[in-house]
């Protein structure tokens, strides 16, 4: 039992190596001298490892410009995310008023909406705001998901109410009671709202492919990723830095949200996305 | 109970507070252009220039005469076709594998790392990998493989996440149930197949549906890996509609193709609900 227990780790871990391959061997190659990506075979070191690769991506490219456009829009998105997720999810799930089990339905069907049949009419919505090519375009279209509000109504349903109605009773209005009692409790799901959010914002590619023109002005980091592939195709040891640090951001929230990440897949998840 | 005056007022008031931006959101970026792409739809709507409605014509001319649209649309179909059940049967196996790991949460979040890096910069990791590995043409110019290749990176990339969905499920596999099953002597693909997946069938269900959902919406990794080519050999719905909007500047046509698209997405979606009752069952 305890031998065959070892097999299947020593098999589980090659299996795992194997699947880690290819992001290996881009670190590998991200460090090789221009001109050995295809040198010596199944070598994933070079004649020297060249650190200075990551620096020249940022003298070919702006790349220190994508990484802000893409903290700041992937951060302002998840603040709008989370406002208006939190404020709407705590009338769903507290609030007794006409209308709201008919509004939440529509909040549900709005989430079978596939993006490609809202973003050719959304582009025209951004002409008519004067928005096409702008961070604004970027940030408010996709910042008001019924999923938020789902995510969050599941939640807030399983605060007990007598907490709720013992902060009313000491004279609370509704938002005190919000920003008081159930947002404290919210933040668990809340965090991962926020970091599955931000990645969101950070990989989203479609949209900002179709609205932003000045990439090295407006582009975020896989537009940037993607020009600076199509201009220096051949120059894989840059390209492969590149990819390497438009990952480490993504990697870092991974490591940071590793212990909530089976949780937070298994609500969220089947909370529909 | 004590509560000021007019409660239910109040408390309607602070309700219609609380849901207004998600409500004025909501309707202007999504129910807004969703009718919107019904009117674009059925006219021909250049970028730049004067539009005309033009009826079922775009929709007629995607379906019938467009040398493009029913080549991505088969196109989808191989992919999704492919790339579900790989993804499902790897991630499966591979959640049942880890479950009496004592290392289980380090192998989730291994086989997790693809899915929430940047799709862009995951396909051109695997477009440097499909070159290293040679041939000529290379699998990626290759119009018999491409399409093999885009699968087998999305494959890749996509699997963690329905391997985390399923790891939970088997984690919650009833104790009790369990041991009734072994007690009755069921053991190996017996007790797999009649005990275990029964089991989590739910999660198996909903994975399914989310996986389909998303391959026909597939974009980013043919677009980087291919382009689409060699040919159309590897273009896909999405990129039909990006480039009908986009490059070809007609919104008429891309609206009614994404709509084509969304119609598809419905009725699988649809068929999967329908078919559920067959295999799915949830602890009432």
């Amino acid at each position: 039992m305890k031998a065959s227990r070892a097999v299947s780790h020593v098999l589980l871990a090659a299996v795992a190596l194997t699947f880690l391959y290819p992001l290996v061997f881009a670190v590998a190659t991200a460090l090789k001298p221009p001109g050995e990506t295809f040198g010596s075979p199944a070598a994933l070191v070079g004649s020297e490892v060249r650190w200075r690769n990551f620096a020249d991506v940022f003298s070919y490219v702006p790349f220190e410009r994508y990484i802000g456009n893409g903290v700041l829009v992937a951060g302002a998105g998840t603040l709008v995310v989370l406002a208006a997720s939190a404020l709407s999810a705590y009338a769903f799930a507290a609030l007794r008023w006409r209308g709201r089990d008919g509004i939440f339905l529509v909040f549900l069907a709005t989430m079978m909406v596939p993006q490609e049949v809202l973003v050719v009419p959304m582009f025209l919505l951004m002409q008519a705001f004067g928005w096409v090519d702008s961070y604004q375009a970027l940030i408010f279209p996709w910042a008001f998901t019924a999923f938020g509000a789902f995510l969050l109504r599941q939640f807030f349903k399983s605060v007990p109410g007598e907490l709720r109605e013992a902060a009313r009773l000491d004279g609370a209005g509704e938002l005190r009671v919000f920003l008081r009692v159930m947002l404290p409790l919210a933040r668990p799901a809340l965090g991962v709202l926020a970091v599955f959010t931000f990645i969101g914002y950070w990989n989203s590619f479609l949209w900002p492919l179709i609205m932003i023109n000045d990439v090295n002005a407006r582009g975020t980091v896989p537009l940037g990723l993607q020009l600076f592939f199509g201009q220096n195709g051949n120059q894989w040891h840059l390209v492969m830095a590149a990819s390497v640090i438009s990952i480490l951001p993504t990697l870092l929230l991974l490591i940071a949200l590793q212990k909530h990440l089976v949780k937070g897949i298994a609500t969220a998840g089947l909370a529909g996305r | 109970m004590k509560r000021p005056v007019k409660p239910r007022t109040t408390e309607q008031w602070s309700a219609l507070g609380f849901v207004t931006p998600s409500v004025l959101g909501l309707g202007l970026f999504t129910l807004f252009p969703v009718g919107m792409a019904v009117v674009m739809s059925f006219f021909r709507w250049p970028m730049l220039g004067t539009r005309e409605f033009v009826g079922l014509d775009n929709f007629r001319y995607l379906l019938g005469e467009d040398p493009d649209f029913l080549t991505a649309l088969r196109n989808t179909f191989v992919f999704t076709g492919l790339y579900v059940p790989l993804n499902i049967l790897l991630a499966l196996g591979l959640a049942f594998w880890i479950h009496r790991s004592r290392w289980a949460n380090l192998w989730r979040v291994l086989f997790f790392v693809p899915a929430i890096t940047p799709m862009v910069a995951n396909a051109v990791i695997w477009k440097l990998l499909f070159q290293a590995l040679g041939g000529e043409p290379n699998v990626l110019a290759d119009g018999r493989t491409a399409l093999l290749a885009v699968v087998a990176m999305s494959v890749w990339q996509g699997f963690g996440y329905n391997m985390i969905v399923f790891s939970a499920a088997v984690n919650e596999m009833s104790p009790s149930v369990l041991e009734a099953a072994s007690l009755d002597g069921a053991t190996g693909l017996r007790r797999l197949v009649s005990v275990q997946l029964p089991l989590i069938s739910p999660a198996l269900f909903f994975a399914a549906t989310m996986t389909m959902i998303n391959a026909l919406q597939v974009f980013t990794q043919p677009y980087i890996l291919t382009a689409g080519g060699p040919g159309n050999a590897t273009e896909t719905l999405v990129m039909n509609v990006y480039q009908a909007g986009f490059e070809s500047r007609d919104l008429g046509l891309a609206a009614a193709g994404a709509w084509l698209l969304f119609a598809i997405i419905l009725g699988v979606t649809a068929v999967q609900f329908v078919g559920q009752k067959r295999w799915v069952h949830y602890e009432s």
